[in-house]
């Protein structure tokens, strides 16, 4: 381990452009750890004692929220959830102001999610307390990618050298460039896969192969990741109907044969059956979409414990 | 810097340790040792083979690491913060009499984030402490049981303790202060 | 009042002249240019050393905000602006609120700027009502007012028929149309150039096709029509294929870059700052690099600023949420000087063609010329001034630029406009006598 344990002390965690790979590997150990703590009695430890988090959700979004919110509780902090429809933001107040408030309350950490790119980065500049970003629009979504990492980790052994394909709405989804920094950084062989109209440009130049053919990106794949579809993008003409998608972009199990045989599934949720995954895979053995939401709360505690920490030896 | 406990005086004084260990604990059935990360994790499994030498049983040995229990994350700016690493307590501790085992006993918050994180793993009938190097300066109300060696230091040295299967040797130094 | 300018390097490309000459401005108008000119009782002022005295400076596309959005920008403040970036005219855009698309707000505007004092003014009309697109605005009325051209800038015109139409009605009263190009369908809700950083950023991408096939359309109708099309800020290298083309064909096409497009690229989005957020998007090195081959091999007409003032506030949020557009005007002829010319890229007499000479002849205003009876306005530049960007300084209500901070060699070291000394830069050695 090259990276100290202080290394994301007093940081934000913005993306995970801003992560080198050991730093990545030290929230993926730390995560290990924390682990442990849910197989305990007393799911608890006090690491986050007296400290302040605001969960700060301008998107709803039950499972990321809930996720940090179990993460902060097991590591005794105190926490403070703010959703879109209860706050100020709907009579016109800015971003910057209504954390400008909150910051008033002195907490720690400002757990953000936010439909605009970059929204994080405003507020880094401003903010006294450390942002975690949960989401910011199509950008990044850092620690969804660490739990990924984390699985896939868990069940490989390793992420260098695996091929990984991940498939789905690449176009407007931060959980994919989230991924391909994350997992090219830590040396996996990244497959990106969508019908043309969904592929950002210039992805490659982020760390993937990019490919419109699902067979391609699947086969011989360690890791199956599906993005999920949003069911308003057939009316951009992405696509002409859900039921084609599924036909050409779905993962069928006859599409899953294709990888190798212990492959894993992966999904960050929330899945459209029938869209882009058939119900027999998501609950198929290979399967490991829960593992992914029990690892969210170990890799939340570990990335909101180093972005706290910077004691010294006793 | 001087060695103030060698390799021969370590296994002895280890050796020593378990017998009084033996005869203050009658019934060893339900004893149960816990190392604090990281080098009192090697001495609770030397001392633990060392009761099974003498008393033909075998108390099973488990893994603290106190990180999250510590009450100094973020106090200072700077300065090293262990890495988190797992616990592993392959028992129950209901009802055992716990053996918490450290290297250096000096301000005692160790110990007291040992005993929080003790008690979140269930009910021990008794927990004592054993430590192999008592340096004093307690800035809490804790005394160790089973004290290997008490060593008068000054608040600027610092004592190190070195195990064979960490740092490929068996010692015990006192290293800065005014002889550096 | 007659004033004798001496000692300064005359560049005037329309009349072919480059050199050491001296200047006699009577009654707000240039009397007489040549070397060692006699006195002759008029009052003499010498120009400080190493500035070049060249026509007045003419920025054809900035957003004054007056009326309707006084809190970026005023007439006033905006050509306060103008002046003290070198500028003695600008066009304004008719974007306000109320759109400028009737002789009433032409002549508001027209009044303001005299009240104001400083630069020309030359209003833009709208080529629409209410610039949407659909019916034309009068055109030969707000011509009547004092518009010298027509635009619906801050959008496209909107449909090709309105573009026929307004070609060919435009062509009566000698007025361009000048076109914001971008495809609405094609843009979407883009805010950034559709690239690897908007990709990266997550960003919503404009399509530089979006603006291509906006300028291939307006270039084809302008053929048609024979009506004159000005392309405003042109940023992509397709546009600039389609605007070369179109000069081959003998098409009346012209166009301008802005200082921000042949400076920066989209790789200034990292970080999120809205401070680059305009539209046309700051694109990829290849159209970089494509806008100043077009603005050395003449392709290009015109530097024009795209001054589009936004209040701090408005700036102050998520990228995708704030306005599109950067000030400009305080900062064109440094980055010109510093950018083009010093690197040899261009000379100074092109620098003057395409900042001055060019945009008279578009807009058929006066300027653009220092000859015998032209209005005597006048930009004296200080091309070796070490400048640096203080948004501080500004003159312009507001200071949304990426360039804050920027050293820079060259700058401005007066302004006259019909005679009069409208600015002085007093980091300028020597200026502070040229106050008459
Ligand atoms: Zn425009
Ligand atoms: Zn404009």
């Amino acid at each position: 381990m090259t990276a100290t344990a202080t290394a994301l002390a007093g940081r934000h965690l913005l993306g995970i452009a801003d992560l080198t790979a050991d730093e990545i590997g030290l929230i993926l150990d730390t995560a290990e750890a924390m682990k442990e703590v849910a197989e305990r009695p007393i799911k608890k430890v006090p690491a986050l004692r007296g400290k302040t988090v605001i969960n700060l959700f301008y998107e709803p979004s039950t499972r990321t929220r809930t996720s940090f919110e179990v993460a902060e509780k097991r590591l005794s902090a105190d926490t403070l959830n703010i959703a879109v429809a209860t706050s100020s933001v709907v009579k016109g107040e800015t971003l910057i102001d209504t954390v400008l408030n909150l910051e008033a309350m002195h907490p720690d950490m400002i757990v953000l999610r936010h439909a605009s790119s970059g929204a994080g980065h405003l507020l880094s500049k401003v903010c006294r307390a450390r942002i975690i970003n949960a989401g910011d629009g199509m950008h990044e979504h850092p620690t969804q990618a660490l739990l990924d990492a984390f699985t896939i980790r868990e069940r490989k052994g390793r992420l260098a050298g695996l091929k990984v394909a991940i498939i789905g709405d690449l176009l407007h989804s931060r959980v994919l460039r989230s991924n391909v920094l994350l997992l090219s950084k830590m040396g996996a062989d990244v497959w990106a896969c969508a019908p043309p109209t969904l592929i950002p440009r210039g992805l490659e130049r982020l760390g993937a192969h990019v490919t419109t053919s699902v067979d391609e990106a699947v086969r011989g794949a360690d890791v199956v990741m599906m993005l999920r579809i949003q069911l308003e993008r057939m009316e951009g003409n992405f696509f002409p109907s859900l039921r084609e998608y599924f036909n050409v972009f779905g993962m069928t199990p006859e599409r899953v044969a294709l990888a190798r045989e212990d492959a894993i599934i992966m999904h960050p949720g929330p899945m459209n059956r029938g869209v882009e995954i058939a119900s027999e895979v998501a609950d198929g053995p290979r399967s490991v979409i829960l593992d992914q939401v029990t690892n969210g709360v170990a890799v939340r505690m570990a990335v909101l414990y180093l972005l706290a920490g910077g004691g010294d030896g006793d | 810097m001087p060695v103030v406990m060698d390799g021969d005086r370590m296994a002895r004084t280890l050796a020593r340790m378990a017998h009084e260990i033996v005869e203050r604990n009658r019934s060893l059935e339900d004893v149960a040792f816990v190392g604090v990360r990281t080098r009192g994790v090697p001495i609770a499994r030397r001392l633990a083979e060392h009761v099974e030498k003498i008393a033909g049983v075998a108390a099973p040995v488990g893994i603290l690491d106190i990180t999250l229990y510590r009450d100094d994350l973020s106090r200072h700016a700077v300065g090293p913060q262990p890495l988190v690493r797992r616990t592993d307590i392959p028992f129950s501790i209901d009802g055992r009499r716990i053996l918490l085992v450290d290297d250096v006993l000096y301000t005692g918050r160790t110990v007291r984030a040992a005993l929080d994180a003790l008690v979140d793993f269930g009910r021990p009938r008794a927990i004592q402490l054993v430590v192999l190097v008592d340096r004093g300066h307690r800035e809490l109300p804790i005394k160790a049981d089973y004290v290997g060696k008490n060593l008068p230091t000054a608040p600027a040295e610092s004592v190190q303790v070195r195990l064979s299967e960490i740092d490929g040797v068996d010692e015990v130094a006192i290293e800065g202060g005014e002889a550096a | 009042m007659e004033i004798l300018l001496t000692g300064g390097r005359l560049v005037d490309p329309a009349n072919g002249i480059d050199g050491p000459c001296d200047l006699r401005i009577v009654d707000g108008l240039v009397a007489e240019v040549g070397e060692g000119l006699a006195a002759r009782g008029a009052t003499v002022r010498e120009v400080p050393a190493g500035t070049i005295v060249c026509p007045g400076l003419i920025d054809m596309h900035v957003h004054l905000r007056e009326p309707g959005q006084e809190h970026k920008e005023t007439i006033a403040s905006g050509v306060a602006a103008a002046v003290a970036g070198g500028f003695t005219a600008v066009a304004c855009m008719p974007n306000t609120e109320p759109v400028n698309d009737h002789a009433g707000i032409t002549q508001l505007i027209v009044a303001r700027a005299q009240e104001a004092g400083l630069a020309r003014v030359y209003p833009i009309g709208a080529v629409s009502r209410g610039s949407k697109g659909e019916l034309l605005a009068e055109l030969g009325e707000l011509k009547a007012a004092g518009c010298v051209a027509v635009s619906d800038d801050g959008r496209p015109v909107a449909t090709a028929l309105l573009m026929r139409r307004a070609l060919e009605y435009a062509s009566v009263f000698g007025m361009p149309v000048i076109d914001h190009c971008e495809d609405p369908t094609l843009k979407g809700d883009g805010v950034a150039h559709e690239g690897f950083h908007a990709s990266r950023l997550g960003l919503r991408g404009l399509p530089a096709a979006a603006e291509e096939i906006m300028v291939e359309r307006d270039i084809v109708l302008a053929g048609l029509t024979g009506g004159a099309v000005h392309i405003a800020h042109m940023s992509a290298r397709g546009s600039l294929r389609a605007v070369r083309a179109g000069k081959a064909r003998g098409i009346r096409v012209t166009a301008e870059v802005t200082p921000h497009h042949f400076a920066l690229t989209d790789e200034r989005l990292e970080g999120y700052d809205t401070n680059v957020k305009m539209n046309p998007p700051l694109r990829e090195e290849a159209d970089r690099a494509a806008m100043v081959e077009g603005i050395a091999d003449g392709s290009v007409d015109v530097i024009a600023t795209d001054h589009a003032p936004h209040h701090y506030d408005e700036k102050n949020v998520e990228f995708d949420r704030a306005p599109f557009g950067i000030v400009g005007l305080e900062t064109a002829v440094p980055l010109v000087l510093d950018r083009l010319v010093h690197p040899g890229t261009i000379t100074l007499a092109r620098a003057v063609e395409l900042l001055s000479v060019n945009p008279a002849r578009i807009l058929g205003v006066a300027g653009g010329s220092l000859s015998a009876g032209a209005p005597a306005d006048i930009t004296i530049l200080a091309p070796d001034l070490e400048t640096t960007v203080d948004p501080a300084r500004f003159r312009s209500k507001s200071r949304n630029t990426p360039f804050g901070g920027w050293r820079l060699k060259g700058g401005v070291a007066a302004t006259i406009v019909g005679g009069v000394v409208k600015y002085v830069n007093p980091d300028v050695v020597g200026a502070d006598a040229l106050k008459w």
